[in-house]
């Protein structure tokens, strides 16, 4: 459900690679759609060549040779930025220091010739919306880092872009705010039904706002899919290992067989059951125990193996130094035998 | 305790260091208010060796005014657009223009007004008029102008706002108007002062530019103190105290001023390191 | 967007590209060539070795401004770490005094030498009360000196506060802790430090003494700094070529000199002038 009418716009980006003047090559030739309406966050670690493909989409960079950017079959890759109307929120927000909120907020607006009158209905009705009503007349440098997110949206939804591009804009906040603003940002997205790029380092970040997650490592794409693909199904060693944790126990150390595994198992610490009696799958010494609070995690020595670390929910805590049987649970098994990425 | 004795020591070193460059000053000025220098403060106050000054050089007053505006006003317009440019193309070629633009500054007045002679004293009608003297003086204080504007650009990440501006739709010269002019008027505002105390101030140049019908300030004051009694010497460098002493407290402040609102930078001190002599 | 705002950047630096060209580059070339046409030719740039008057002018201008430099330096770090270090009452005062002098131009400088030092000045009267000869060195080498060092001192002060500033106070404790005396924490551990910002506002101060001209001219010594060989070279002389080649390699010096200091300590000295 859409009040705003942001005419919602597909993004194609076709076999786009960027290179930069020094020589670095940041980004290698990449294909990918995004349907409209969709929120696609672009995952990885620092280098990976995510803030890279936000930029391309944004227009503050241009493709190398023979790369096409695309917003809904319209061909945009020769518009500057200020052509394309898009909305963007950077990771230091870039609020203009020499204006209030009120005109950061109009901005967008000012430059595009809207009656002074229109003007501020919009932003009253921007304001209101990030609930920022009463910070209308500050200045940039009295906000906290809360507020200054708030107004960058709306800074940049105000204008009614096609699309909506984050980069990392909770970075700079501490733990709590961020999960606050997290949700805030979520409903905000639903709420506008905008196409929206969202670029992070954090898992839990990108898992709870992605439709679709694209995860990227040394300028390519690793492997794009729905946070319960990427997470489940992942296509590849880079992917398995970034996301979450992955125990990998080779065959060997198995203490019973399990049907169609090669050389090694790979599992999450969740998907195990502490088993007393019955088959267990494996079985090894505490080494370690932590409460976390909703969950206890343990790491256990296993012979052959190395370290398993296991999460469990249960009550029962783990002394140090017991022996402890596992079962892995058979939908917890990873293979990366071939989950295609769609793009 | 040794450390007591260590601070009140020092702090006797730098009064005397302090009064080394304050007596002089205060001589001076006295020596302008007084009836008869030799006499001293007995012969009495006087205000009339300053309206002899004024009777005598009112000319040089507007003129070095005058001059300090007109270059102002130049730097400003060609200064700020070219350290927009050197903020924004970091590379060697900036680098390099850069040392070009400072070289002025280290090369003596001197020869810069030597060799504006050389090449344009031929033209009869600029070379008697104000604006020869001008051109010196911008060519010495847009250096000064173009590194203060752009000390505060490195500072701020205009970069970022401009990205910010243009992913608003503003063009270039709107983004330029709105955001990064607004923004380094700090350094526009420190670079102003320095150039107008620059110019109010200079002497190497403005001595071999000049004309008997172009005479500053500081020519003036050169004439007087070869030609004229201790007292009327005293009394032009007076007025021209008071000329300069209101741009340099207004510097002090804002360089002050600065220094306390900003916690970790580097923070551009307002200071001329290379005032010629 | 870099490249799409190459006009635009282009159009912003024209005007001081212009000006610039127009009346510094080229006249300056002019001056080299004019500082070769005279009759040596361009031996007159070796003048400066070759005719006694030239050496003595440029060896008298290197010592003065070499002792200058030292004994500001040495001044503006006494007063410069002072400053910095304590806290008091008047504190602010000083400093705006110190840094006063920073705009006067070297001819007011030179006035202000004689109000203290000339025929009737301060130092002449006084020392005439106390000890019955007048003291008069305006006119010397010690009133040259009195001058230049009047007008580095705030100049040296300031860049050796800017760098005191950023001493991390934890390397002066650890020597402390280890034993060393007041002497030689500042010997091992203050000077090592300030090094860069010494040398670079030493460089400062020793072009701005090379090329200064106003406070020699006020003072009209017998001792001809290379400002005003220059310059009589130019008016007296009417030797245009002398006085080109020469002001060409007192430019060259001066701007050695400063190139050192803006390299040595980074881009912060260029930036802000």
């Amino acid at each position: 459900m859409t009040t705003i009418e942001t005419a919602s716009t597909a993004i194609t980006l076709h076999q786009c690679a960027k290179t930069f003047v020094n020589g670095t090559r940041a980004l290698e030739p990449v294909n990918l759609k995004v349907t409209a309406g969709e929120t696609v966050v672009l995952l990885g670690p620092s280098g990976c060549g995510k803030t890279t493909l936000l930029r391309l989409i944004a227009g503050l960079d241009e493709p190398d040779q023979g790369g096409r950017v695309l917003f809904n079959d319209e061909p945009v890759t020769n518009l500057p930025i200020e052509k394309r109307n898009v909305g963007m929120v950077f990771q230091s927000y870039a609020l203009f220091p020499n204006m209030t909120v009120r005109d950061n907020v109009a901005y967008g607006l000012a430059v595009r010739k809207i009656s002074v009158a229109n003007i501020g209905v919009r932003v009253d009705e921007m304001l209101e919306m990030m609930h920022i009503q009463d910070l209308a007349d500050r200045r940039i440098d009295q906000l906290s880092g809360g507020q200054r997110q708030r107004v960058a949206l709306a800074r940049a939804i105000a204008v009614r872009p096609r699309v909506l591009l984050l980069d990392e804009p909770l970075t700079a906040l501490d733990a709590l705010l961020r999960d606050r603003l997290r949700v805030e940002i979520d409903e905000l997205l639903r709420h506008l039904g905008i196409t929206a790029i969202y670029v992070t380092h954090d898992q839990a970040e990108a898992m709870a706002l992605g439709d679709r997650i694209v995860v990227m490592s040394k300028g390519q794409i690793a492997q794009i899919g729905t946070p319960q693909e990427i997470y489940f199904q992942p296509a590849n060693d880079f992917v398995a290992d970034f996301i979450g944790t992955v125990n990998r126990v080779p065959v060997a150390a198995l203490s019973s067989r399990i049907n169609g595994v090669k050389n090694e198992v790979m599992f999450r610490p969740q998907d195990v059951d502490i088993v007393t009696d019955g088959e267990a799958h494996l079985s090894g010494c505490v080494a370690a125990a932590f409460f976390l609070g909703d969950r206890t995690r343990f790491v256990l020595d296993v012979a052959g193996s190395g370290q398993v670390i296991v999460e469990s929910l249960c009550r029962a805590s783990q002394v140090v130094g017991s022996q402890v049987s596992l079962r892995i649970r058979p939908e917890g098994l990873i293979s990366l035998a071939q989950a295609e990425h769609r793009s | 305790m040794k450390h007591r004795n260590l601070f009140w020591l020092q702090l006797a070193f730098t009064l005397l260091v302090c009064a080394f460059l304050i007596v002089p000053v205060v001589l001076s000025v006295l020596a302008g208010v007084t009836e008869n220098f030799f006499i001293g403060l007995r012969s009495g106050l006087t205000l009339r060796w300053i309206g002899e000054v004024w009777s005598l050089y009112a000319e040089t007053i507007y003129l070095s005014l005058l001059i300090a505006v007109a270059c102002l006003a130049v730097t400003l317009v060609i200064g700020v657009p070219a350290a927009y440019v050197l903020a924004r193309k970091e590379g060697r070629i900036a680098r390099v223009i850069e040392e070009i633009i400072v070289l002025p500054v280290a090369v003596p007045g001197l020869a810069i007004a030597l060799a504006l002679i050389i090449v344009y004293g031929g033209f009869r009608d600029f070379r008697t008029s104000w604006a020869f003297i001008l051109v010196g003086h911008v060519l010495y204080t847009l250096p000064f102008m173009v590194r203060s504007v752009l000390a505060v650009l490195s500072i701020i990440n205009f970069r970022e706002l401009e990205e910010g501006a243009a992913s608003l739709g503003a063009t270039f010269w709107q983004r330029f108007f709105t955001v990064v002019l607004p923004n380094a008027k700090p350094g526009i505002l420190a670079g102003s002062l320095m150039v107008l105390t620059l110019s109010v101030g200079e002497f190497n140049l403005t001595w071999m530019l000049h004309t008997p019908m172009t005479k500053t300030l500081p020519v003036g004051l050169a004439d007087s103190y070869a030609s004229m009694r201790l007292e009327i010497a005293s009394a032009y460098t007076l007025v021209f105290f008071i000329m300069i002493v209101p741009l340099l407290v207004a510097m002090q402040w804002l360089s002050r001023d600065r220094r306390a609102r900003t916690v970790a930078q580097e923070q551009p001190l307002p200071t001329s390191r290379t005032f010629s002599q | 967007m870099d490249r799409r705002d190459y006009p635009q950047l282009i159009i912003m630096i024209l005007p001081a590209a212009i000006v610039f060209t127009a009346f510094f580059l080229v006249p300056m070339a002019r001056l080299v060539i004019v500082g070769g046409s005279g009759e040596e030719h361009w031996a007159a740039y070796a003048s400066i070795i070759t005719k006694p008057r030239h050496l003595e002018s440029m060896v008298a201008t290197l010592a003065l401004s070499i002792g200058v430099t030292v004994a500001a330096l040495t001044v503006a770090t006494v007063s410069g770490l002072f400053l910095v270090r304590n806290r008091f009452p008047g504190r602010e005062i000083l400093l705006s005094m110190l840094t006063f002098p920073l705009a006067f131009p070297g001819v007011v400088i030179g006035f202000l030498v004689i109000m203290l030092a000339g025929r009737q000045g301060l130092i002449g009267e006084v020392s005439k009360l106390l000890s019955g000869d007048k003291i008069v060195f305006a006119y010397s080498m010690a009133g040259l000196f009195t001058g230049y060092l009047y007008f580095s001192i705030p100049r040296v002060i300031l860049t050796i506060m800017a760098a005191a500033e950023k001493l991390d106070p934890a390397l002066e404790e650890a020597a402390r802790s280890l034993g060393a005396s007041p002497w030689r924490v500042v010997r091992d551990v203050i000077l090592p430090a300030l090094k860069p910002g010494l040398i670079a506002s030493g460089a400062i101060c020793f072009a701005t003494s090379m090329g200064a001209f106003g406070t020699a001219f006020t003072l009209a010594t017998n001792i001809d700094v290379l400002p005003m060989t220059i310059y009589t070279e130019f008016t007296l002389g009417v030797n245009l070529a002398g006085a080109a080649s020469l002001s060409i390699i007192l430019g060259l010096v001066t701007w050695a000199a400063l190139f050192i200091a803006r390299s040595l300590s980074g881009a912060t000295v260029s930036a802000s002038g």
